[in-house]
């Protein structure tokens, strides 16, 4: 996974020079937050997961992560989505300091 | 005359106020997807007449499945748009209130589950709400009627927003932004060991394990309500019903009247099971016998609805459905389709491709067994032992899963993924889950009854004109061979085909082996009833309805050599 920097959506601390890395949403550990950055795909992808919270900008909390290429329960604003494993391979989160 | 149109995101609460609109009953659940049709319903406020129609629910006007796509065509036939949304999650829902705020039509703004999103703690401002989208916003409480008077009264105030036109996506996720700072405030909360609880059933390890005893809770509570009704409800009334229909059949005497009517005499006797009159098996079959179990499987069914358990059900199922072509939706068709079939296969709508739609609908057709099938399977073949019954159960549960595996792989088709909103958990109410079963077993009695009638009528006739036994005579050598069964069976599979009742209850009389009776009853269950086969042929369309009837055929031809081979052995 390449590491990429914030984009400038995000303010960047004081000195600017912070590489945060850009992980898969499925990388991300249950239990854990973190947010999100970017949507990697077709209007139509990005148009369907912002619909049910899933924006950029977003805080998130992974709930469970299914084995076997399972799908992967996220809460967004007090609200949980099951989303399968391959759109979530193309939600791109950074983890909450 | 005006036409009112609800629409909103899925499960905000469309057709529970559709419902407190107009008095019209809709079955509403806690999960989305419930509504996968439109209803209509009228109300009369100031002397002018209105027609309502509950939509769909749609995330956004830019349509993903069926449903939506019916959401979306009822929008255009709309004079007003009651644009429900959800106070819990006013973000996302704001999102279809601008979109539709820009179809220039005048809007109305329901604020819906209102109290929940104050025992949240999320304080929105109505005022500034309504003052931002330019349209009025009524704070409502669906469930229990809060803020509907007020809706209606306000019906006339609803106009065409000035808000400026979008220009895009992006334009209007700012916009939406910008309203919700403005309106909603927050208030910070802890997680707590209940919503830890919450999470516990959507994990893989305990979720599999809260769905194991979710389900085993629900077949147990099925069995013992439909096992109570019957020993405390039925029995007693058909026992007291005995008398009058015996002394109407000596009244009778013999002859086609009393064929038709009581039926045959058995051992001098009226049987319920196997008379076959309109009054006796016609009355039986129905109420004596299934009617329990559709009463008890639809209380508990409603009750886990209500509950909110089923997305995470279907989460948890994702997996092995996928394996089979579906995505873990397609748990939804089975569960409803183990009450009936036909709602079960009306369900397959949410399903977003038409591979997944045609195996969800195949497999609930003529593998899952509806209650009515159930409770004559226990019924015929319980007393020959629990064994037996089991084989036809397990036999049906693995051409399931067969069936599924090899319709997954007959098409390339990728199945796409699991995309589900998760509903907060409910506590269910008594009253909204008595008055959905009423109107499923309402619907029932609508649907079987007269089915079970002529079903009665016709094979008194055509055996009183020895069709019935020229079918047979013709059939058996190749039902004798194949199956091990007597030619007589065939009539009884025919009239299968209008009630699953009513061919079990005609086996019933050619005292068959129990092995020959287990193969009998798990061929039958391959073949669907005449509703759900209408209702298949619609959903599939006549291309794909003829393959299902093929897939069938062949299902039930070698599902039941097999199973003869087995239990009967090589010679009849």
């Amino acid at each position: 996974m390449a590491a990429t920097t914030l984009p400038s959506a995000l303010a960047l601390p004081e000195n600017g020079v912070c590489p945060i890395t850009e992980i898969p949403v499925t990388q991300l550990p249950a239990g854990s937050s973190a947010t999100i950055v970017a949507l990697h795909g077709g209007s139509g992808f990005q148009r369907r997961l912002r619909s049910v919270g899933i924006r950029e900008g977003k805080t998130l909390r992974m709930v469970a992560s299914h084995p076997f290429a399972g799908p992967l329960v996220i809460e967004v604003d007090r609200k949980q989505i099951t989303i399968g494993r391959g759109m979530a391979q193309r939600v791109a989160v950074v983890k909450a300091l | 005359m005006k036409t009112i149109v609800l629409i909103g995101d899925p499960n905000v609460g469309k057709s529970v106020l559709f419902s407190r609109l107009t008095g019209v009953d809709v079955i509403s659940s806690n999960y989305p997807g419930t509504t996968v049709d439109y209803a209509k319903g009228r109300i009369c406020w100031q002397g002018e007449t209105m027609e309502i129609v509950d939509a769909p629910g749609t995330y956004s006007l830019e349509t993903t499945n069926k449903a939506e796509d019916v959401a979306l065509s009822l929008l255009d036939k709309a004079d007003v748009i009651v644009n429900v949304i959800d106070a819990t999650s006013l973000e996302r829902c704001l999102l279809l209130t601008v979109e539709l705020l820009a179809k220039r039509k005048p809007v109305v703004v329901a604020l819906n589950m209102w109290d929940e999103a104050q025992h949240l703690g999320i304080t929105i401002n109505v005022h500034d709400l309504e003052n931002l989208l330019q349209v009025p916003v009524i704070p409502t409480v669906a469930i229990t009627g809060e803020g509907v008077k007020e809706l209606v009264q306000r019906l006339d105030e609803a106009r065409v927003s000035e808000r400026p036109a979008l220009t895009g996506e992006d334009q209007a996720w700012t916009e939406v932004g910008h309203i919700v700072r403005k309106v909603q405030t927050v208030a910070h909360r802890h997680h707590t060991f209940r919503d830890r609880l919450v999470d516990a059933t959507v994990k893989p390890v305990t979720g599999l394990l809260t769905a194991t005893v979710v389900l085993a809770a629900l077949f147990w509570m099925v069995r013992l309500l439909g096992e109570g009704l019957i020993k405390y409800v039925a029995t007693p009334l058909f026992n007291a019903y005995l008398a009058p229909i015996t002394s109407l059949s000596d009244r009778l005497g013999p002859g086609f009247l009393r064929d038709i009517l009581v039926g045959k005499l058995i051992d001098g006797q009226v049987d319920f099971i196997q008379s076959m009159g309109i009054l006796s098996t016609g009355m039986f079959m129905p109420l004596g016998m299934v009617l329990p179990y559709i009463v008890a499987f639809y209380l508990a069914l409603g009750f886990l609805e209500d509950t909110g358990y089923l997305p995470r059900l279907a989460t948890i199922t994702d997996n092995l459905f996928h394996k089979l072509g579906m995505h873990g939706h397609g748990v939804l068709p089975v569960l409803l389709g183990l009450g009936c079939k036909v709602p079960g296969v009306l369900s397959a709508r949410t399903l977003e491709t038409r591979k997944q739609r045609f195996i969800s609908i195949l497999l609930v057709g003529i593998t899952v067994p509806c209650a009515a099938q159930t409770a004559t399977i226990f019924g015929i073949l319980g007393p020959r032992g629990i064994g037996y019954v089991a084989v036809v159960f397990g036999t049906q549960a693995a051409i399931f899963v067969l069936l599924g595996l090899i319709l997954n792989r007959s098409s390339r088709e990728e199945c796409p993924e699991l995309f589900l909103d998760i509903p907060p958990y409910r506590r269910p109410s008594l009253r909204a889950v008595a008055k959905k079963t009423w109107m499923r077993v309402r619907w029932f009695l609508a649907e079987a009854l007269p089915l079970l009638f002529l079903g009665v009528l016709t094979a008194s006739i055509l055996d009183a004109l020895g069709v019935t036994e020229k079918l047979a005579s013709v059939t058996a050598p190749f039902m004798k061979s194949w199956f091990a069964l007597p030619g007589e069976a065939v009539p009884a599979l025919f009239s299968g085909f209008l009630r699953k009742e009513l061919a079990l209850g005609m086996l019933v009389p050619l005292k068959l082996t129990s092995a020959q009776l287990t193969v009998a009853i798990t061929l039958f269950s391959f073949f669907p009833c005449i509703a759900t086969f209408a209702v298949m042929w619609r959903e599939l369309g006549g291309k794909d309805m003829l393959k299902a009837v093929l897939v069938m055929l062949l299902t039930a031809l070698l599902v039941g050599g097999i199973l003869r081979l087995v239990l009967v052995g090589w010679s009849p």
